[in-house]
């Protein structure tokens, strides 16, 4: 709850301890998960699919090409590795936000949300991470699978093999995270609007096509009217360096690199925070728009 | 016209109007629905121009991939699979057929003196009308931005405007893909007879639709052993057909026999979904009320 609530209620209601409270929901969805275990694995199996048909695809591209744009480094490996950190984001923002978000409609169309406003925890923590969706994690081990496999050709490269910087496996994650993060709170905004519409069924399909300006490296988008596209995915709604930025860390060596590639880095952290405060801002404002259902 | 005639177009019309009411309850949910999938053509449209400035590097010209895609083919590939994919495309048909042989409500039609197969059908142009009256708009628009790809792609030297025959040809694979998409995704529905859970295998079906349909990229593009099994199945007429009629692909004198096979995947499918029908509801049990 808002800050002048809380302080009053803190005497009676003990803080509850949130890490704890994320851990039995883990641990609910997945007993949950095992006991229907055979529907868990076509599960995996359905989800894991799709990723191979990515890479079916991009494989066809790359039998015409061997690169994405003219000098952009994009090659086939590099690429991939850029392909397997959109998996790793996805994978993680699927298993954990996804079956959220799109409970949250249905909530608010049945007046349920009354009983997760109720409750002595933030709302907006209960119905972000209710629920934990494992399947989707086995997007997550194909992408490592792919993420190794890209970085051992591309450090076995016989002209000029990729050196791998120690500081890069420590901010790779840290990116991976942020970029997580930054489509959670594009998620949950899109979420909280279905307070004001009433439904909203194309929740989903929104989200995807949002995201999907963030699939591609960002260099397709330098050339005539597509400036204007990457300068508001970058700025106003910063999916584009979700997986941009992680994805250039990793694939090429850390220097030389242009100044305003360092200077985009340190912006994706900015626009991380901005957009996990900005989102928390338009979720407390859409609950106080929600009038219930009728019981 | 005789009583029992006039009855049945009635009868039609009603379910026609119905249909097309309900969806225009949710107006903004559904207006908001369709202009979302214009979005992914622009990322295609920068994808492949990037693709392209790769593979035309040094050569100075347009080069062609696969012996036919120049970055205007392509292109004017992909706006045309989003028009055939209009007509082919049935969400949530399967999954809704599915859940209503589980949930019982199935029952209805066999108490009811109305004909599922034509209902549902009934119901699908009924969205299809709705959709096209929200979408034609923003599909005129981004084919007159779109129309240099068009017009480079017909000025390229060996391929020409396309003839009235060729242009009759797409309208008519449009239509039956419309036919097509309807009977093959009521077929993949109607196995719920038999399993109960067809969720995994709905999407699977969907996933092949996807790739091998020619929706995701050019079937001509797919290695020549995987064309060739590609060519035996019903799925590239969802969306590969249609555009490669249109831009000159499928040869002048193929265009009717490929129809005529086309037609004959949506006769095989209509009787398909008639005997899994009667066959279905033999076995159906429905229980309480």
């Amino acid at each position: 709850m808002d800050s002048q609530t809380g302080h009053n209620t803190e005497q009676a209601i003990p803080r509850p301890h949130y890490l704890k409270v994320f851990l039995t929901f883990a641990r609910n969805s997945l007993v949950r998960d095992m006991t229907f275990r055979f529907n868990f694995l076509l599960q995996c199996v359905s989800s894991t699919s799709w990723t191979a048909m990515n890479i079916g695809f991009y494989l066809i591209v790359f039998s015409f090409t061997d690169e994405i744009g003219i000098d952009t480094g994009w090659g086939k490996y590099q690429f991939f590795v850029f392909l397997s950190t959109t998996w790793l984001i996805n994978s993680l923002v699927q298993a954990f936000f996804m079956p959220n978000a799109q409970e949250f409609s249905e909530l608010i169309r049945t007046g349920n949300l009354d009983f997760a406003l109720v409750k002595p925890i933030d709302t907006q923590f209960l119905i972000s991470f209710q629920k934990v969706e494992w399947s989707a994690l086995s997007n997550f081990l194909m992408g490592l699978i792919l993420l190794v496999y890209s970085l051992w050709h591309l450090m076995g490269d016989t002209l000029s093999p990729l050196v791998l910087n120690p500081l890069v496996l420590l901010l790779y994650p840290v990116f991976i995270l942020c970029g997580m993060m930054i489509m959670y709170s594009v998620m949950i905004t899109l979420a909280a609007t279905s307070i004001w519409l009433g439904r909203n069924q194309t929740l989903y399909n929104f989200w995807f096509y949002l995201t999907n300006f963030s699939r591609y490296p960002m260099e397709i988008y330098w050339r005539s009217w597509g400036w204007s596209l990457w300068a508001i995915f970058t700025f106003v709604i910063p999916v584009l360096v979700v997986v941009n930025i992680p994805a250039r860390l990793m694939a090429r060596p850390l220097s030389p690199r242009a100044g305003w590639e360092i200077w985009l880095t340190l912006f994706a952290v900015v626009a991380t925070l901005m957009s996990l405060k900005l989102s928390r801002m338009v979720f407390q404002r859409a609950l106080y728009s929600y009038r219930s259902a009728s019981s | 016209m005789s009583v029992y005639v006039q009855a049945k177009l009635s009868t039609w019309w009603t379910i026609l109007r119905i249909a097309l009411e309900e969806r225009l309850v949710y107006r903004g949910d559904f207006a908001l629905g369709t202009l979302m999938r214009f979005l992914p053509i622009i990322t295609q449209i920068f994808l492949w121009s990037a693709i392209f400035a790769a593979v035309n590097v040094g050569s100075g010209g347009d080069q062609k991939i696969a012996g036919f895609y120049t970055i205007h083919t392509m292109i004017a590939y992909y706006l045309l699979t989003m028009v055939s994919r209009a007509f082919s495309s049935m969400p949530g048909l399967a999954s809704g057929v599915a859940l209503q042989v589980r949930n019982g409500e199935i029952k209805k039609f066999l108490i009811q003196p109305v004909d599922m197969v034509g209902f549902l059908l009934m119901g699908r142009i009924a969205h299809k009308l709705a959709y096209y009256s929200v979408a034609l708009l923003p599909f005129a628009l981004v084919f007159y931005l779109c129309g240099g790809y068009f017009s480079h792609h017909y000025a390229a030297p060996g391929v020409g405007a396309p003839s009235a025959q060729r242009i009759s040809v797409f309208i008519s694979s449009l239509l039956l893909g419309f036919m097509l998409g309807y009977f093959l995704e009521l077929c993949i529905g109607l196995i719920s007879f038999w399993f109960l859970e067809v969720t995994s295998l709905i999407f699977v079906y969907n996933l092949l639709t996807f790739f091998l349909s020619g929706h995701m990229f050019p079937l001509d593009l797919l290695p020549d052993s995987a064309r060739a099994i590609v060519d035996w199945m019903p799925l590239r007429y969802l969306a590969y057909f249609p555009a490669a009629v249109l831009l000159g692909r499928v040869g002048e004198d193929q265009l009717w026999t490929e129809l005529l096979l086309e037609a004959g995947w949506v006769l095989f499918f209509i009787v398909l979904s008639r005997w899994m029908f009667s066959r279905g509801v033999k076995r159906y049990s429905g229980y309480g009320g």
